[in-house]
């Protein structure tokens, strides 16, 4: 499975759980249900999931398709820069969150959906590790003094994308928002030549002169109404 | 816990969460029989097979057995969540009637299986062991005063009330019987199950990584296996029958604290109702169990591949044998290469026509399976392959209703849009194999064939087969009876540079077919009016693979360019379903 991205599935899978943990929250809320402010608490979380994992990041290969209207929350996700575009901060934004949900029964479902979503996401960060692992030890790469293979071990600011030289070389490890791209015009008139604006060369001087003495001359003997320079025949069968 | 009372047809002034969760588990049971048949392909088969009696558009509703699936999956999803919430509510007010903190009557109905030769009513039973005896006896005093006197629910000395409340209320005690009862455990598992398979279903998922949906699909056996033991431990109780007649609800209902002391009213006795789940799905588990024996005998059935063809353009084309395979016009296989993976099985329409010896593929190499197999077939090495290193194959099929209906039209429109030509294929080879070995008994009499495209890579194999019924036709004096029409959808200036020059020449310059490609799309309102003018007083068949927008498009000209007496043109429109 090379080419799975799980940071998509991971993304259906957040959303479902935000939505999951507002309906929780709901029930215990209303209900009023002991302890219903975890309640509170988890619809509160499951907006924020919901807002956060709603625009769907860019695939890595081939197109992608917006969700409704995302274009909106793309702009106010863009703005939290590496806070929301890195997968690993995601994960452990996701695990953190679904903790106090699991406090009530009736939110217990939203946590452990949430922190499967969390796991999916690690798991897009492993795999996208373990493929990297080749980049990493370069001598360029001053960020590469740890072992490869085991993520925990880099320090954070690598994780937050501090180590440029590595970070260029890992194109998916982050979401990415779908833009829509500038309509190109289309290019009219690219090939369509202007006429020339010079006038025509002129032949020279004799050549000039010589069709209109030919005229003068032959204007005398005929002073017909047309001269035709081919003869016609007109041919009557 | 007006709940039980409720449940037994009394009263309909409670609300009641239990008869609440009640009714979309039966629904449940009805949907979760119903979700496995549509995917028993090979069933479906069956039944169209043997249901050849019935009309053509009977049987083109198996054709939608997917539609049907993910519908019952939708309403499963529905059901699930109503009866989780509503349980919720149930184990909430079921444990805070077992921590007295409740009215009386719950609390009252609650402490019924805490003493010897007892049922009990509420399933939420864990208490402080130690205090329990002597707490019990004491409630019950109290319970009987109280009753007896005001009604008022009984002030107990307050270290009883502490000891009492410590443990077991909520949230723990919702949360201990999630784990502790076999209902609670099988419930949040499946319900997790559910959501996992769903989430992994949507359209993203599915049409970009296969494997995770396929997968992740599988979940489904334990889904089965955790509904069918969810009732298991029977905690939905009822008044068995026995005490029903001893004891009325209706006349003990107000003299609770009299159970047991009058005769009237004897303690109920309660027992948990036995699982109905496992009644409604055992029958279609064992003919999904058939399904997936069925699939896996037909993949241990030998398949030759006798010729490896690659074209352009990342395509290539399997011609396969195999022992008893009969196809129709029209069909799909699906294939599985134990090499590329050992577990999945992906559809392809079938391009070869019945009346050939071997059945061929075309294979789009797209993701990693089909780049597998492109591999294990050897294509991407230049020299000759050996026989005998090609891969084996599995083949399931062929499936989904054959398209006979092209025959009994004279003259016919075949529209197919990008990868929705691959029927035809099928569909034009047939015809042509028919018109050569019997032309008179063939009643189609015209074709014609438009193919709408968007760029000019799809374009290679299927030209092909064009080129070769363009010449064959002309060698039989028959050049009129296919007439085709590739539209090019998607041209750029440079592209419509290269066209106009090259206009005049004989041969068309990106098929190479005599017949040249026309750009933009087509206008159905003309072609439809030429057609007909051609075809004055026939039954014109317009069959389309293709995206809907084009059939709402289609089916709307075939009926406005349609005469409306018996005599004169009518354009039917088919609905295919490839």
């Amino acid at each position: 499975m090379g080419q799975i991205e799980w940071a998509m599935w991971a993304n259906e899978q957040a959303l479902a759980s935000g939505l999951i943990l507002i309906t929780g929250g709901i029930v215990a809320t209303a209900g009023h249900f002991t302890q219903w402010y975890f309640g509170a608490y988890s619809i509160v979380a499951g907006v924020f999931v919901c807002l956060l994992e709603y625009p769907r990041g860019k695939r890595k290969k081939g197109s992608t398709m917006e969700r409704c209207g995302q274009k909106y929350m793309t702009a106010v996700v863009k703005l939290f820069g590496p806070l929301t575009r890195n997968y690993y901060i995601r994960a452990v934004l996701h695990l953190l969150l679904s903790v106090p949900a699991g406090f009530l029964l009736a939110t217990i479902l939203g946590t452990a959906c949430l922190a499967i979503a969390s796991g999916i996401y690690l798991l897009e960060m492993n795999s996208t590790h373990s493929q990297e692992s080749v980049f990493l030890g370069s001598p360029l790469n001053p960020c590469s003094s740890v072992s490869p293979q085991t993520p925990a071990c880099r320090n954070a600011w690598e994780l937050l994308g501090g180590c440029r030289p590595r970070w260029a070389a890992v194109r998916g490890e982050q979401w990415t928002p779908i833009e829509p791209k500038p309509r190109e015009r289309p290019h009219v008139g690219g090939t369509i030549k202007q006429p020339p604006s010079n006038p025509p060369p002129r032949p020279p001087a004799e050549a000039r002169k010589k069709p209109s003495e030919e005229a003068e001359a032959a204007e005398g003997p005929s002073a017909g109404p047309q001269d035709n320079p081919i003869p016609v025949t007109d041919e009557i069968v | 816990m007006g709940n039980w009372a409720v449940n037994e047809g009394l009263s309909i002034f409670v609300i009641s969460a239990l008869a609440l969760a009640r009714a979309p588990a039966a629904c449940l049971n009805f949907n979760c029989m119903l979700i496995l048949l549509p995917v028993c392909r090979n069933l479906l088969s069956f039944l169209r097979g043997s249901s050849a009696c019935c009309s053509t558009r009977v049987r083109r509703q198996l054709d939608r057995n997917l539609t049907f699936h993910k519908m019952v999956a939708w309403m499963i999803a529905l059901h699930t969540a109503i009866h989780t919430i509503a349980h919720l509510f149930n184990v909430e007010w079921c444990v805070n009637a077992r921590v007295n903190n409740s009215d009386p009557y719950s609390i009252a109905l609650s402490e019924l299986g805490d003493r010897p030769n007892e049922t009990y009513l509420n399933f939420a039973r864990k208490r402080i062991k130690m205090f329990s005896r002597s707490l019990s006896s004491s409630m019950r005093m109290c319970a009987c005063e109280a009753w007896s006197n005001s009604g008022l629910p009984v002030t107990m000395p307050t270290s009883q009330r502490k000891l009492r409340t410590q443990s077991n209320k909520n949230p723990e005690g919702g949360l201990y019987l999630a784990v502790t009862l076999l209902a609670g455990i099988t419930g949040v598992v499946i319900t997790l199950c559910l959501i996992l398979i769903i989430t992994s279903s949507t359209k993203t998922i599915r049409r970009s990584y296969f494997e995770v949906f396929w997968y992740t699909h599988h979940l489904f056996v334990i889904f089965f296996i955790g509904l069918a033991i969810h009732g298991a431990e029977r905690i939905v109780r009822g008044q068995t029958a026995k005490s029903l007649k001893e004891h009325n609800p209706m006349e003990c209902e107000n003299k609770i604290s009299e159970w047991g002391k009058i005769q009237k009213c004897p303690i109920p006795q309660f027992a948990g109702n036995p699982p109905m789940t496992w009644k409604w799905i055992v029958g279609p588990m064992f003919l999904y169990l058939c399904e997936r024996l069925v699939r896996f005998w037909r993949s241990q059935q030998k398949v030759v591949i006798t010729k490896v063809v690659t074209h352009p353009f990342k395509t290539i084309e399997l011609q396969m044998k195999k022992k008893g395979f009969k196809m129709e016009v029209g069909q799909y296989i699906f294939v599985k290469c134990p090499k590329v993976s050992k577990l999945e099985w992906h559809p392809f329409t079938l391009t070869s026509a019945p009346e050939e010896d071997f059945f061929s593929i075309h294979i789009r190499i797209v993701g990693d399976w089909t780049e597998g197999l492109f591999n294990a077939c050897g294509c991407d090495k230049q020299e000759f392959q050996d026989a005998w290193k090609l891969p084996k194959i599995a083949v399931d099929g062929p499936f989904g209703t054959a398209s006979e209906d092209v025959f009994s039209y004279e003259v016919v429109m075949l529209v197919g849009a990008g990868i929705g030509v691959t029927p035809f294929a099928s569909i034009l080879k047939s015809v042509w194999y028919k018109y050569c070995n019997n032309a008179t008994n063939l009643k189609l009499k015209k074709i014609h064939f438009y193919w709408l495209c968007r760029d000019t890579h799809a374009f290679e194999w299927f030209a092909d087969l064009l080129q070769l019924l363009e010449s064959q036709m002309q060698e039989s004096n028959n050049a009129g009876f296919l007439s085709y029409n590739i539209y090019l959808t998607g041209w750029d200036e440079s592209q419509a540079n290269h066209f106009a020059v090259h206009h005049d020449e004989e041969k068309d310059v990106i098929t190479g077919l005599k017949q040249k490609t026309l750009y933009g799309r087509p206008n159905w309102d003309n072609e439809f009016k030429t057609i007909a003018s051609q075809h004055p007083n026939t039954r014109i068949g317009v069959f389309l693979c293709g995206p809907e927008a084009l059939a709402e498009t289609l089916s709307k000209q075939s009926i406005s360019n349609s005469e409306s007496g018996p005599r004169g043109v009518h354009f039917i429109f088919n609905k295919e379903n490839f």
